[in-house]
């Protein structure tokens, strides 16, 4: 199939495909996914800023079905995902910037790429590490996993840090009732801040970061973060699809195929996260970092930008 | 309880085989009724194209899933 936009022929089933496997991933993971997309989209000879664009574009609307759907289930903090859009939108224009001074320093592939290969690692290697202990420390209990998901209760080896960082009194403190925590605005901000920097700098919705942030340094219950980093994506990856889609990187109709896959993967992703305890969803989430460095790895090794 | 999950894994199966036809047939009446137009607009009125898109993207999400939910429920009315 012809896609006049960006000038590419491509099978529409394997777009339906690739969006089907996001959005399974987004709506169990709060992921955008765009470490999947992006190359998948270069596979087949997309190029390069038609890749980043269109897949921002079909973001938005995946995020905003799992979104909609984690809402029905009471997995969205929508005072928290309000305060951090504002935070992240901030923190991924800082990202630009420094991409634009590395451009001009001459040295940006290297940089964006080793930054990739440490953060992406970090996060797998912390999570499992964490998960890990957390589901050995609780091993034997009797609450089967439908019943624990059922609760929102959430058990972490790394709870006693998390307790401490809530416990920081820096004016104002937020109370935020959905999730259950009282917390400094500016601890929110500065998770935030990170996750958008991160998103600005490495490209995608920075979920793989944002989502882990929510846990381990707000505190806020895996199915919420989960949930709400869904709804901060749908802000974040609007306002990049808007910029995109003005400099002429977005080939819609490519973005329209893909959601048709996305939309039903999402709805699937969304309800199995009612089937799993926070642990194991976090345990699960360990590969996906990791595809993401295996890629820009293989991208050093040969020079061939997926 | 089994039963009951049983019940409700049927009833989402459902609700998603109505969103997949739906969501397949708004793609094709976009891109049958607005491709060229959009093409147009890529090239030319890039600021009214990212609008565009953009409505284009949420529509088929929102949209969508709310017809999809009034259809699921007529549907369920009628099988009781």
């Amino acid at each position: 199939m012809f896609f006049p936009i960006s000038h590419s022929h491509i099978n529409p089933l394997y777009l339906v495909v690739v969006g089907f496997v996001i959005g399974i991933l987004g709506g169990f993971f709060g992921v955008g996914g765009s470490f999947i997309a992006g190359p998948a989209l270069r596979l087949m000879g997309v190029d390069w800023n038609y890749a980043v664009g269109t897949d921002l574009a079909h973001i938005v609307g995946k995020s905003i079905v799992a979104a909609r759907k984690h809402r029905t289930l009471g997995n969205v903090d929508l005072k928290l995902g309000m305060i951090m859009a504002v935070g992240t939108i901030g923190g991924a224009e800082g990202g630009a910037q420094v991409i634009q001074a590395l451009k001009r320093a001459g040295n940006v592939n290297t940089v964006v790429s080793w930054v990739a290969i440490v953060v992406y690692v970090g996060i797998s290697v912390f999570m499992l590490w964490e998960s890990h202990t957390t589901l050995k420390l609780h091993k034997g209990r009797t609450v089967s996993d439908v019943k624990a998901a059922e609760s929102k209760a959430d058990h972490s080896a790394f709870g006693p840090v998390t307790k401490k960082i809530q416990r920081m009194e820096i004016w104002p403190m937020i109370s935020l009732p959905t999730s259950g925590i009282q917390i400094s605005l500016w601890i929110i901000l500065a998770v935030a801040v990170v996750g958008g920097f991160f998103s600005g700098f490495l490209g995608g919705g920075a979920g793989y970061i944002r989502m882990p942030s929510m846990v381990y340094v707000l505190g806020i219950p895996t199915h919420l973060a989960v949930g709400t980093d869904l709804f901060e994506v749908v802000i974040s990856a609007s306002y990049g699809t808007f910029t995109h889609a003005i400099k002429g990187n977005v080939d819609i109709l490519i973005a329209l195929v893909m959601h048709t896959g996305a939309v039903i993967g999402a709805q699937i992703g969304v309800v199995a996260t009612q089937y799993f305890a926070g642990p194991k969803i976090r345990l699960a989430f360990v590969p996906l970092p990791l595809i993401g460095a295996a890629i820009v790895i293989y991208t050093l090794l040969t020079g061939h930008k997926l | 309880m089994k039963q009951e999950a049983a019940k409700s894994l049927r009833a989402f199966a459902a609700e998603l085989v109505i969103y997949a036809v739906l969501v397949t047939g708004y793609f094709f009446l976009v891109l049958h009724l607005l491709g060229g137009w959009l093409y147009q607009l890529e090239t030319k009125h890039r600021i009214l194209y990212a609008f565009v898109a953009i409505l284009l993207i949420a529509g088929q999400a929102v949209v969508l899933d709310a017809v999809t939910t009034v259809l699921f429920r007529l549907l369920r009315r009628r099988w009781r």
